[in-house]
Protein backbone atom coordinates (compact mmCIF):
# COMPACT_ATOMS: atom_id res chain seq x y z
CA UNK A 1 0.00 0.00 0.00
CA UNK A 2 1.29 3.25 -0.86
CA UNK A 3 1.90 5.68 2.05
CA UNK A 4 -0.36 8.41 1.19
CA UNK A 5 -2.95 5.73 1.04
CA UNK A 6 -2.29 4.29 4.48
CA UNK A 7 -2.14 7.85 6.15
CA UNK A 8 -5.07 9.26 4.98
CA UNK A 9 -6.98 5.48 5.87
CA UNK A 10 -5.35 5.59 9.54
CA UNK A 11 -6.55 9.55 9.83
CA UNK A 12 -10.21 8.99 8.65
CA UNK A 13 -10.13 5.69 11.15
CA UNK A 14 -10.31 3.20 8.12
CA UNK A 15 -7.14 1.47 8.73
CA UNK A 16 -5.55 0.51 12.21
CA UNK A 17 -1.97 1.36 12.28
CA UNK A 18 -1.17 -1.32 13.97
CA UNK A 19 -2.66 -3.49 11.02
CA UNK A 20 0.05 -1.51 9.06
CA UNK A 21 2.91 -2.31 10.91
CA UNK A 22 2.13 -5.92 11.33
CA UNK A 23 2.26 -5.88 7.23
CA UNK A 24 5.55 -4.56 7.10
CA UNK A 25 6.62 -6.72 10.01
CA UNK A 26 5.32 -9.29 8.10
CA UNK A 27 6.51 -9.01 4.34
CA UNK A 28 10.34 -8.10 6.26
CA UNK A 29 9.79 -11.37 7.55
CA UNK A 30 9.50 -12.67 4.36
CA UNK A 31 12.59 -11.53 2.52
CA UNK A 32 14.90 -10.17 5.08
CA UNK A 33 16.78 -13.76 5.50
CA UNK A 34 17.18 -13.69 1.56
CA UNK A 35 17.58 -9.99 0.74
CA UNK A 36 19.75 -8.89 3.56
CA UNK A 37 17.67 -5.17 3.97
CA UNK A 38 17.45 -4.64 7.80
CA UNK A 39 20.21 -5.06 10.21
CA UNK A 40 17.59 -4.27 13.08
CA UNK A 41 13.74 -4.72 12.92
CA UNK A 42 12.36 -2.86 15.83
CA UNK A 43 9.06 -4.93 16.40
CA UNK A 44 8.21 -3.63 20.03
CA UNK A 45 8.81 -0.28 19.37
CA UNK A 46 6.94 0.10 16.03
CA UNK A 47 4.01 -1.94 17.01
CA UNK A 48 3.74 0.31 20.94
CA UNK A 49 3.95 3.19 18.94
CA UNK A 50 1.31 1.93 16.09
CA UNK A 51 -1.14 1.65 18.94
CA UNK A 52 -0.61 4.89 20.58
CA UNK A 53 -1.51 6.21 16.70
CA UNK A 54 -4.79 4.29 16.74
CA UNK A 55 -5.37 5.71 20.34
CA UNK A 56 -4.94 9.28 19.13
CA UNK A 57 -7.46 8.23 16.03
CA UNK A 58 -9.60 7.09 18.63
CA UNK A 59 -9.62 10.14 20.52
CA UNK A 60 -10.83 12.43 17.20
CA UNK A 61 -6.75 13.70 17.39
CA UNK A 62 -4.96 13.87 13.71
CA UNK A 63 -1.69 11.78 14.34
CA UNK A 64 -0.22 13.98 11.04
CA UNK A 65 0.56 13.26 7.41
CA UNK A 66 2.29 9.98 7.88
CA UNK A 67 0.06 8.32 10.43
CA UNK A 68 0.61 4.94 11.02
CA UNK A 69 2.99 4.90 7.86
CA UNK A 70 5.65 2.37 8.26
CA UNK A 71 9.47 3.71 7.76
CA UNK A 72 12.57 2.13 7.16
CA UNK A 73 15.61 4.16 8.56
CA UNK A 74 19.10 3.80 7.20
CA UNK A 75 21.51 3.13 10.06
CA UNK A 76 23.28 6.07 10.57
CA UNK A 77 20.29 7.59 11.44
CA UNK A 78 20.06 7.66 15.39
CA UNK A 79 16.58 7.04 17.35
CA UNK A 80 16.98 7.12 20.98
CA UNK A 81 17.67 3.64 21.94
CA UNK A 82 17.60 1.61 18.98
CA UNK A 83 20.83 0.12 17.73
CA UNK A 84 23.04 2.44 15.24
CA UNK A 85 25.86 0.47 13.54
CA UNK A 86 25.82 2.57 10.23
CA UNK A 87 26.99 -0.77 8.89
CA UNK A 88 30.20 -1.04 11.42
CA UNK A 89 32.05 -3.47 13.72
CA UNK A 90 33.23 -0.67 15.33
CA UNK A 91 29.63 0.69 16.65
CA UNK A 92 28.46 -3.02 16.77
CA UNK A 93 25.85 -2.81 19.88
CA UNK A 94 25.69 1.14 20.35
CA UNK A 95 22.30 2.52 21.35
CA UNK A 96 22.17 6.61 20.82
CA UNK A 97 20.72 8.25 23.54
CA UNK A 98 18.78 10.89 21.28
CA UNK A 99 17.31 10.99 18.15
CA UNK A 100 18.12 12.56 14.66
CA UNK A 101 15.82 15.45 13.98
CA UNK A 102 14.80 14.13 10.80
CA UNK A 103 14.05 10.71 12.43
CA UNK A 104 11.85 13.24 15.54
CA UNK A 105 10.26 15.35 12.34
CA UNK A 106 9.12 11.46 11.10
CA UNK A 107 7.56 10.78 14.54
CA UNK A 108 5.93 13.68 14.60
CA UNK A 109 3.82 13.61 12.01
CA UNK A 110 2.28 10.07 12.75
CA UNK A 111 5.07 8.07 10.49
CA UNK A 112 6.19 4.61 12.40
CA UNK A 113 10.05 3.36 11.85
CA UNK A 114 10.26 -0.23 12.00
CA UNK A 115 13.93 -0.72 12.06
CA UNK A 116 17.45 -0.12 10.73
CA UNK A 117 18.24 -0.68 7.05
CA UNK A 118 21.59 -1.79 5.93
CA UNK A 119 24.13 0.52 4.35
CA UNK A 120 27.98 0.56 2.74
CA UNK A 121 30.22 0.74 6.19
CA UNK A 122 29.80 4.44 7.32
CA UNK A 123 28.01 5.18 3.69
CA UNK A 124 30.82 4.67 2.07
CA UNK A 125 29.92 2.66 -0.83
CA UNK A 126 27.91 2.49 -3.99
CA UNK A 127 26.37 -1.28 -3.69
CA UNK A 128 25.91 -2.14 0.11
CA UNK A 129 28.17 -4.28 0.13
CA UNK A 130 30.85 -3.18 2.19
CA UNK A 131 28.58 -3.23 5.17
CA UNK A 132 29.90 -5.42 8.03
CA UNK A 133 26.91 -7.12 8.27
CA UNK A 134 26.94 -8.91 4.58
CA UNK A 135 25.89 -6.95 1.64
CA UNK A 136 21.93 -6.59 0.59
CA UNK A 137 20.34 -8.29 -2.54
CA UNK A 138 18.38 -5.98 -5.15
CA UNK A 139 14.70 -7.02 -4.66
CA UNK A 140 14.28 -6.86 -8.16
CA UNK A 141 17.36 -9.25 -9.66
CA UNK A 142 18.55 -11.00 -6.03
CA UNK A 143 21.88 -11.49 -8.03
CA UNK A 144 22.52 -8.18 -8.26
CA UNK A 145 23.43 -4.97 -6.06
CA UNK A 146 20.65 -2.60 -4.66
CA UNK A 147 23.17 0.22 -4.99
CA UNK A 148 24.18 1.89 -2.42
CA UNK A 149 25.52 3.01 0.10
CA UNK A 150 21.67 3.80 1.12
CA UNK A 151 20.95 -0.02 -0.48
CA UNK A 152 19.50 -1.29 2.33
CA UNK A 153 16.63 2.00 2.31
CA UNK A 154 15.92 1.17 -1.23
CA UNK A 155 15.67 -2.79 -1.37
CA UNK A 156 13.22 -1.96 1.62
CA UNK A 157 11.01 -0.21 -0.53
CA UNK A 158 11.46 -1.90 -3.70
CA UNK A 159 11.09 -5.25 -1.75
CA UNK A 160 7.40 -3.20 -0.22
CA UNK A 161 8.65 -3.95 3.27
CA UNK A 162 7.72 -0.15 4.11
CA UNK A 163 6.57 2.35 1.44
CA UNK A 164 9.55 4.74 2.37
CA UNK A 165 12.69 5.48 3.95
CA UNK A 166 15.09 7.55 4.50
CA UNK A 167 19.05 7.58 3.46
CA UNK A 168 21.62 9.88 3.04
CA UNK A 169 23.44 10.97 -0.14
CA UNK A 170 27.27 12.12 0.03
CA UNK A 171 28.08 11.47 -3.44
CA UNK A 172 24.92 9.99 -4.75
CA UNK A 173 24.11 7.48 -1.73
CA UNK A 174 20.26 7.90 -1.99
CA UNK A 175 19.89 8.84 -6.00
CA UNK A 176 21.95 5.50 -7.23
CA UNK A 177 20.26 2.82 -5.52
CA UNK A 178 17.17 4.33 -5.78
CA UNK A 179 17.66 4.41 -10.03
CA UNK A 180 18.98 0.44 -9.22
CA UNK A 181 16.07 -0.58 -7.59
CA UNK A 182 13.50 1.22 -9.48
CA UNK A 183 12.56 3.80 -6.99
CA UNK A 184 12.12 7.84 -6.65
CA UNK A 185 15.29 9.27 -4.40
CA UNK A 186 15.43 13.09 -3.69
CA UNK A 187 19.06 14.78 -2.64
CA UNK A 188 17.73 18.13 -0.97
CA UNK A 189 19.45 20.91 -1.43
CA UNK A 190 22.18 21.00 1.23
CA UNK A 191 21.16 22.29 4.31
CA UNK A 192 17.12 21.65 4.01
CA UNK A 193 17.39 18.84 5.91
CA UNK A 194 18.80 18.77 9.28
CA UNK A 195 22.06 16.14 9.80
CA UNK A 196 21.28 16.61 13.65
CA UNK A 197 21.68 12.77 14.83
CA UNK A 198 23.17 11.62 10.84
CA UNK A 199 26.43 9.98 11.90
CA UNK A 200 28.81 12.17 9.72
CA UNK A 201 30.90 10.93 6.50
CA UNK A 202 31.58 13.97 4.92
CA UNK A 203 30.13 17.08 6.62
CA UNK A 204 30.16 19.69 3.87
CA UNK A 205 28.48 17.34 1.50
CA UNK A 206 26.01 14.61 3.58
CA UNK A 207 22.76 15.14 2.95
CA UNK A 208 19.40 12.85 4.70
CA UNK A 209 16.54 12.15 1.88
CA UNK A 210 13.86 10.30 1.03
CA UNK A 211 13.23 7.53 -1.23
CA UNK A 212 10.18 6.00 -2.35
CA UNK A 213 7.93 4.01 -5.28
CA UNK A 214 6.03 7.24 -6.12
CA UNK A 215 7.04 11.29 -6.56
CA UNK A 216 4.17 12.21 -4.16
CA UNK A 217 5.54 10.35 -1.10
CA UNK A 218 8.95 11.10 -1.45
CA UNK A 219 7.87 15.03 -1.95
CA UNK A 220 5.27 14.47 1.25
CA UNK A 221 7.87 12.61 3.45
CA UNK A 222 10.46 15.23 2.10
CA UNK A 223 8.44 18.00 3.70
CA UNK A 224 7.81 16.31 6.85
CA UNK A 225 11.83 16.06 7.59
CA UNK A 226 12.73 19.55 6.08
CA UNK A 227 12.96 22.94 7.77
CA UNK A 228 15.32 24.85 9.77
CA UNK A 229 16.57 23.02 12.92
CA UNK A 230 19.04 25.20 15.33
CA UNK A 231 20.68 22.08 15.86
CA UNK A 232 22.72 21.81 12.92
CA UNK A 233 24.28 25.20 12.44
CA UNK A 234 24.55 24.53 8.98
CA UNK A 235 20.39 24.23 8.67
CA UNK A 236 19.16 27.06 5.94
CA UNK A 237 17.08 29.30 7.91
CA UNK A 238 13.80 29.05 6.36
CA UNK A 239 10.30 26.67 7.10
CA UNK A 240 9.96 23.17 4.91
CA UNK A 241 9.15 24.40 1.23
CA UNK A 242 5.58 23.36 0.23
CA UNK A 243 6.24 20.51 -2.37
CA UNK A 244 3.06 18.68 -2.58
CA UNK A 245 1.13 21.68 -4.01
CA UNK A 246 3.65 22.04 -6.70
CA UNK A 247 3.31 18.76 -8.32
CA UNK A 248 1.14 19.06 -10.84
CA UNK A 249 2.61 22.22 -11.98
CA UNK A 250 3.75 20.33 -15.38
CA UNK A 251 6.97 21.87 -16.83
CA UNK A 252 4.99 24.21 -19.46
CA UNK A 253 7.65 26.82 -20.62
CA UNK A 254 10.41 25.33 -18.31
CA UNK A 255 13.65 25.21 -19.84
CA UNK A 256 15.35 22.08 -19.28
CA UNK A 257 19.08 21.08 -20.39
CA UNK A 258 20.25 18.10 -21.29
CA UNK A 259 24.05 17.74 -20.08
CA UNK A 260 26.31 15.94 -21.83
CA UNK A 261 28.62 15.07 -19.33
CA UNK A 262 26.27 13.50 -17.46
CA UNK A 263 25.67 10.73 -20.11
CA UNK A 264 28.93 10.15 -21.44
CA UNK A 265 30.25 6.51 -21.01
CA UNK A 266 27.21 5.16 -19.64
CA UNK A 267 25.39 2.40 -21.27
CA UNK A 268 23.45 3.16 -24.57
CA UNK A 269 20.36 1.68 -22.85
CA UNK A 270 20.67 4.81 -20.26
CA UNK A 271 21.83 7.32 -22.68
CA UNK A 272 18.64 5.85 -24.58
CA UNK A 273 16.32 6.31 -21.43
CA UNK A 274 18.10 9.73 -20.62
CA UNK A 275 16.97 10.97 -24.40
CA UNK A 276 13.10 9.42 -23.63
CA UNK A 277 12.95 11.72 -20.74
CA UNK A 278 14.24 15.11 -22.43
CA UNK A 279 11.61 13.55 -24.88
CA UNK A 280 8.70 13.07 -22.39
CA UNK A 281 9.46 16.91 -21.10
CA UNK A 282 9.46 18.23 -24.52
CA UNK A 283 6.10 16.91 -25.13
CA UNK A 284 4.99 18.43 -21.89
CA UNK A 285 5.86 21.98 -22.93
CA UNK A 286 9.25 21.87 -21.61
CA UNK A 287 12.02 23.57 -24.57
CA UNK A 288 14.32 21.04 -23.81
CA UNK A 289 18.25 22.35 -25.12
CA UNK A 290 21.48 20.13 -25.13
CA UNK A 291 24.29 21.78 -22.87
CA UNK A 292 27.76 20.93 -22.32
CA UNK A 293 29.41 21.56 -18.84
CA UNK A 294 32.57 20.28 -18.74
CA UNK A 295 33.90 21.07 -15.27
CA UNK A 296 31.63 18.42 -14.27
CA UNK A 297 34.78 15.80 -15.50
CA UNK A 298 36.54 17.08 -12.35
CA UNK A 299 34.16 16.20 -9.50
CA UNK A 300 35.04 12.71 -8.77
CA UNK A 301 38.36 13.66 -8.67
CA UNK A 302 37.54 16.40 -6.47
CA UNK A 303 35.00 13.81 -4.66
CA UNK A 304 37.41 11.59 -3.96
CA UNK A 305 39.79 13.88 -1.84
CA UNK A 306 37.40 15.98 -0.37
CA UNK A 307 35.15 13.72 1.03
CA UNK A 308 37.66 11.21 2.20
CA UNK A 309 39.57 14.11 3.51
CA UNK A 310 36.38 15.12 5.69
CA UNK A 311 35.66 11.64 6.92
CA UNK A 312 39.55 10.73 8.34
CA UNK A 313 38.75 13.91 10.24
CA UNK A 314 35.16 12.78 11.47
CA UNK A 315 36.12 8.98 12.05
CA UNK A 316 38.65 10.16 14.57
CA UNK A 317 36.16 9.59 17.23
CA UNK A 318 36.02 6.35 17.02
CA UNK A 319 39.44 5.79 19.79
CA UNK A 320 37.87 3.42 21.77
CA UNK A 321 37.14 5.97 24.59
CA UNK A 322 33.53 7.16 24.28
CA UNK A 323 30.88 4.34 22.26
CA UNK A 324 31.45 1.75 20.55
CA UNK A 325 34.19 -0.61 20.24
CA UNK A 326 36.89 -0.82 22.26
CA UNK A 327 40.21 -3.59 21.95
CA UNK A 328 42.44 -3.48 24.90
CA UNK A 329 45.96 -3.03 24.87
CA UNK A 330 48.30 -1.61 27.35
CA UNK A 331 48.11 1.65 26.72
CA UNK A 332 45.56 4.42 25.27
CA UNK A 333 47.50 4.95 22.11
CA UNK A 334 47.90 0.79 21.47
CA UNK A 335 44.23 0.91 22.30
CA UNK A 336 43.25 3.22 20.08
CA UNK A 337 45.29 1.49 17.47
CA UNK A 338 43.73 -1.78 18.17
CA UNK A 339 40.39 -0.89 18.30
CA UNK A 340 40.54 1.10 15.27
CA UNK A 341 42.25 -1.97 13.10
CA UNK A 342 39.60 -4.44 14.42
CA UNK A 343 36.44 -2.28 13.73
CA UNK A 344 36.92 -0.42 10.41
CA UNK A 345 36.75 -2.41 7.44
CA UNK A 346 38.61 -2.21 4.18
CA UNK A 347 36.97 0.16 2.02
CA UNK A 348 36.89 2.66 5.42
CA UNK A 349 40.32 2.16 5.91
CA UNK A 350 41.06 3.08 2.13
CA UNK A 351 39.27 6.32 2.63
CA UNK A 352 40.77 7.36 6.21
CA UNK A 353 44.24 6.78 4.84
CA UNK A 354 43.32 8.57 1.16
CA UNK A 355 41.57 11.55 3.61
CA UNK A 356 44.53 11.53 6.15
CA UNK A 357 47.44 11.68 2.98
CA UNK A 358 45.53 14.26 1.20
CA UNK A 359 45.58 16.58 4.32
CA UNK A 360 49.05 15.31 5.62
CA UNK A 361 52.28 18.23 5.54
CA UNK A 362 53.40 18.48 1.94
CA UNK A 363 50.42 17.03 0.38
CA UNK A 364 47.64 19.62 1.63
CA UNK A 365 47.69 22.22 -0.89
CA UNK A 366 48.81 20.05 -3.92
CA UNK A 367 45.44 18.13 -2.82
CA UNK A 368 42.66 18.71 -0.74
CA UNK A 369 43.15 22.72 -1.46
CA UNK A 370 43.31 22.21 -5.31
CA UNK A 371 39.98 20.08 -4.90
CA UNK A 372 38.51 22.78 -2.99
CA UNK A 373 39.08 25.41 -5.50
CA UNK A 374 37.82 22.93 -8.45
CA UNK A 375 34.90 22.76 -5.87
CA UNK A 376 34.45 26.66 -7.20
CA UNK A 377 34.90 26.31 -10.52
CA UNK A 378 31.91 23.89 -10.96
CA UNK A 379 29.67 25.51 -8.71
CA UNK A 380 30.81 28.79 -10.98
CA UNK A 381 29.99 26.37 -14.23
CA UNK A 382 26.47 25.01 -13.00
CA UNK A 383 25.49 29.08 -12.21
CA UNK A 384 26.58 29.80 -16.09
CA UNK A 385 24.26 26.49 -17.05
CA UNK A 386 21.30 28.08 -14.85
CA UNK A 387 21.60 31.47 -16.62
CA UNK A 388 20.58 29.43 -19.55
CA UNK A 389 17.71 26.89 -18.00
CA UNK A 390 15.77 26.16 -15.12
CA UNK A 391 16.52 22.21 -14.50
CA UNK A 392 19.44 20.12 -16.16
CA UNK A 393 18.81 16.47 -16.71
CA UNK A 394 21.43 13.65 -16.83
CA UNK A 395 21.59 9.80 -16.09
CA UNK A 396 21.51 8.87 -12.56
CA UNK A 397 23.98 6.19 -12.75
CA UNK A 398 26.16 4.69 -16.09
CA UNK A 399 24.67 1.29 -15.47
CA UNK A 400 21.78 -1.07 -14.53
CA UNK A 401 22.15 -2.90 -11.68
CA UNK A 402 25.55 -4.86 -11.52
CA UNK A 403 26.00 -8.13 -10.44
CA UNK A 404 27.32 -8.79 -6.47
CA UNK A 405 30.83 -8.92 -6.40
CA UNK A 406 31.57 -7.21 -9.62
CA UNK A 407 33.46 -4.39 -8.61
CA UNK A 408 34.78 -4.93 -4.78
CA UNK A 409 38.01 -5.47 -5.73
CA UNK A 410 38.74 -2.35 -8.14
CA UNK A 411 37.89 0.81 -5.81
CA UNK A 412 38.66 2.67 -8.75
CA UNK A 413 35.61 0.83 -10.80
CA UNK A 414 32.67 1.21 -7.74
CA UNK A 415 33.96 4.63 -7.30
CA UNK A 416 32.89 5.68 -10.92
CA UNK A 417 29.55 4.02 -10.30
CA UNK A 418 28.86 7.56 -8.29
CA UNK A 419 30.40 9.93 -11.43
CA UNK A 420 27.19 11.35 -12.69
CA UNK A 421 25.54 12.35 -8.97
CA UNK A 422 28.73 13.66 -7.35
CA UNK A 423 28.48 16.81 -9.21
CA UNK A 424 25.29 18.19 -7.06
CA UNK A 425 26.89 17.36 -3.79
CA UNK A 426 30.03 19.50 -4.79
CA UNK A 427 27.72 22.29 -5.29
CA UNK A 428 24.62 22.35 -2.59
CA UNK A 429 22.51 21.85 -5.26
CA UNK A 430 19.19 19.55 -4.91
CA UNK A 431 18.73 16.61 -7.75
CA UNK A 432 15.80 14.15 -7.79
CA UNK A 433 16.34 10.41 -9.50
CA UNK A 434 13.50 9.17 -11.16
CA UNK A 435 12.31 5.53 -12.74
CA UNK A 436 12.63 5.88 -16.22
CA UNK A 437 13.51 2.71 -18.83
CA UNK A 438 15.13 -0.36 -19.15
CA UNK A 439 18.50 -1.83 -19.04
CA UNK A 440 19.91 -4.15 -21.19
CA UNK A 441 18.85 -7.15 -19.08
CA UNK A 442 15.42 -5.43 -18.20
CA UNK A 443 16.66 -3.97 -15.00
CA UNK A 444 15.31 -0.16 -14.19
CA UNK A 445 17.42 2.77 -14.92
CA UNK A 446 16.80 5.98 -13.44
CA UNK A 447 17.44 10.05 -14.95
CA UNK A 448 18.10 12.79 -12.46
CA UNK A 449 17.11 16.16 -12.99
CA UNK A 450 18.87 18.83 -10.93
CA UNK A 451 18.19 21.96 -9.85
CA UNK A 452 20.22 24.94 -8.09
CA UNK A 453 19.58 25.26 -4.40
CA UNK A 454 16.12 25.82 -3.11
CA UNK A 455 14.88 24.27 -6.36
CA UNK A 456 12.76 20.75 -4.99
CA UNK A 457 9.46 22.47 -5.77
CA UNK A 458 10.36 22.76 -9.47
CA UNK A 459 12.33 19.75 -9.32
CA UNK A 460 9.14 17.14 -8.19
CA UNK A 461 6.97 18.90 -10.56
CA UNK A 462 9.17 18.04 -13.39
CA UNK A 463 9.44 14.03 -12.06
CA UNK A 464 5.85 13.80 -11.71
CA UNK A 465 5.93 14.82 -15.69
CA UNK A 466 8.66 12.04 -15.67
CA UNK A 467 6.56 9.37 -13.68
CA UNK A 468 3.46 10.06 -16.06
CA UNK A 469 5.52 9.74 -19.29
CA UNK A 470 6.97 6.61 -18.22
CA UNK A 471 3.30 4.82 -16.88
CA UNK A 472 2.49 6.34 -20.65
CA UNK A 473 5.60 5.09 -22.48
CA UNK B 1 51.63 7.03 -11.60
CA UNK B 2 51.59 8.24 -8.44
CA UNK B 3 55.06 8.80 -6.73
CA UNK B 4 53.39 7.13 -3.55
CA UNK B 5 55.56 4.87 -1.85
CA UNK B 6 55.20 1.78 0.47
CA UNK B 7 57.06 3.95 3.58
CA UNK B 8 54.75 6.97 3.30
CA UNK B 9 51.34 4.67 3.60
CA UNK B 10 53.23 2.83 6.18
CA UNK B 11 53.85 6.59 7.83
CA UNK B 12 49.84 7.58 7.06
CA UNK B 13 48.61 4.42 8.52
CA UNK B 14 50.42 5.66 12.10
CA UNK B 15 49.00 9.23 11.54
CA UNK B 16 45.50 7.61 11.03
CA UNK B 17 46.08 5.11 14.16
CA UNK B 18 45.72 2.09 11.93
CA UNK B 19 48.09 -0.99 11.96
CA UNK B 20 48.62 -2.44 8.57
CA UNK B 21 49.47 -5.64 7.38
CA UNK B 22 52.18 -6.31 4.96
CA UNK B 23 49.52 -7.83 2.59
CA UNK B 24 47.43 -4.45 2.92
CA UNK B 25 50.44 -2.14 2.88
CA UNK B 26 51.14 -3.49 -0.59
CA UNK B 27 47.16 -3.73 -1.94
CA UNK B 28 46.89 -0.04 -0.68
CA UNK B 29 50.01 1.06 -1.74
CA UNK B 30 48.81 0.48 -5.27
CA UNK B 31 44.71 1.60 -4.90
CA UNK B 32 45.78 4.84 -3.44
CA UNK B 33 48.10 5.88 -6.09
CA UNK B 34 45.23 5.13 -8.78
CA UNK B 35 43.00 7.44 -6.90
CA UNK B 36 46.02 9.83 -6.46
CA UNK B 37 46.56 9.46 -10.43
CA UNK B 38 43.39 10.51 -10.61
CA UNK B 39 43.46 13.19 -8.45
CA UNK B 40 46.48 14.42 -10.82
CA UNK B 41 44.59 15.75 -13.48
CA UNK B 42 43.38 18.42 -10.76
CA UNK B 43 46.61 19.13 -9.54
CA UNK B 44 47.74 20.56 -13.41
CA UNK B 45 44.75 22.60 -13.40
CA UNK B 46 46.14 26.72 -12.65
CA UNK B 47 43.55 27.36 -10.36
CA UNK B 48 46.12 30.19 -8.80
CA UNK B 49 43.59 32.68 -8.49
CA UNK B 50 40.60 30.83 -7.77
CA UNK B 51 38.81 31.09 -3.92
CA UNK B 52 38.43 28.01 -2.25
CA UNK B 53 35.25 26.84 -1.38
CA UNK B 54 34.91 24.43 2.03
CA UNK B 55 30.93 24.63 2.24
CA UNK B 56 28.52 25.10 -0.33
CA UNK B 57 26.35 27.23 2.10
CA UNK B 58 27.61 30.53 3.43
CA UNK B 59 25.71 31.25 6.82
CA UNK B 60 28.42 32.98 8.30
CA UNK B 61 28.85 31.69 11.83
CA UNK B 62 26.17 30.32 13.58
CA UNK B 63 25.43 31.21 17.19
CA UNK B 64 22.55 29.74 19.63
CA UNK B 65 21.25 32.18 22.20
CA UNK B 66 23.13 32.37 25.23
CA UNK B 67 20.63 30.04 27.46
CA UNK B 68 20.39 27.26 29.61
CA UNK B 69 18.98 24.16 28.20
CA UNK B 70 19.37 20.87 28.96
CA UNK B 71 22.09 18.23 27.92
CA UNK B 72 21.80 15.01 27.65
CA UNK B 73 23.12 13.92 30.83
CA UNK B 74 26.23 12.51 32.39
CA UNK B 75 24.81 8.84 33.12
CA UNK B 76 23.07 8.78 29.70
CA UNK B 77 26.49 9.36 27.91
CA UNK B 78 28.56 7.01 30.04
CA UNK B 79 26.30 4.64 29.14
CA UNK B 80 27.49 3.94 25.96
CA UNK B 81 31.46 4.31 26.81
CA UNK B 82 32.73 0.79 26.98
CA UNK B 83 34.59 1.68 30.00
CA UNK B 84 33.46 4.41 32.91
CA UNK B 85 34.88 4.95 36.60
CA UNK B 86 33.55 7.84 39.44
CA UNK B 87 31.31 9.94 35.97
CA UNK B 88 34.46 9.45 33.62
CA UNK B 89 35.51 7.54 30.50
CA UNK B 90 37.90 5.37 31.55
CA UNK B 91 41.03 4.57 29.52
CA UNK B 92 44.15 2.31 29.64
CA UNK B 93 47.56 4.45 31.00
CA UNK B 94 48.20 7.42 28.77
CA UNK B 95 52.15 8.43 30.47
CA UNK B 96 54.81 6.49 32.68
CA UNK B 97 54.56 2.99 34.22
CA UNK B 98 51.73 1.44 36.04
CA UNK B 99 51.05 2.89 39.70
Amino acid sequence: MNALEIAADVRAGELSAVAAVDDALEAIARRNEELNVFVHVDREGARARAAEIDERVARGEDPGPLAGVPVGLKDNLCQTGVPTTCGSRILAGWRPPYSATAVERLLGAGAIPVGKTNMDEFAMGSSTETSAYGPTRNPVAPDRVPGGSSGGSAAAVAAAMVPVALGSDTGGSIRQPAALCGLVGIKPTYGLVSRYGLVAFASSLDQIGPLARTVAEAATCLEVIAGHDPRDSTSLPEPAPDLRGHLDDGVAGRRVGLIRELVEGADPEVVAATRAAADALSAAGARVIELSIPELRLGLSAYYLIAPAEASSNLARYDGVRYGLRVDADDVTAMNVATRTAGFGAEVKRRIMLGTYALSAGYYDAYYGQALKVRTVMIEAFARAYEQVDTLLGATAPTEAFALGAKVADPMAMYLSDVFTIPTNLSGHAAISVPFGRGATGLPLGVQLLGPARSETRLVSAAAVLEAGREEA
Amino acid sequence: MSDLTRDEVAHVAHLARLRLSDEELDRFTGQLAQVLDHANDLRALDLSNVAPTAHPVDLGTVLRRDEVSAGLGRDAVLASAPAAEDGRFAVPRVLGDEP
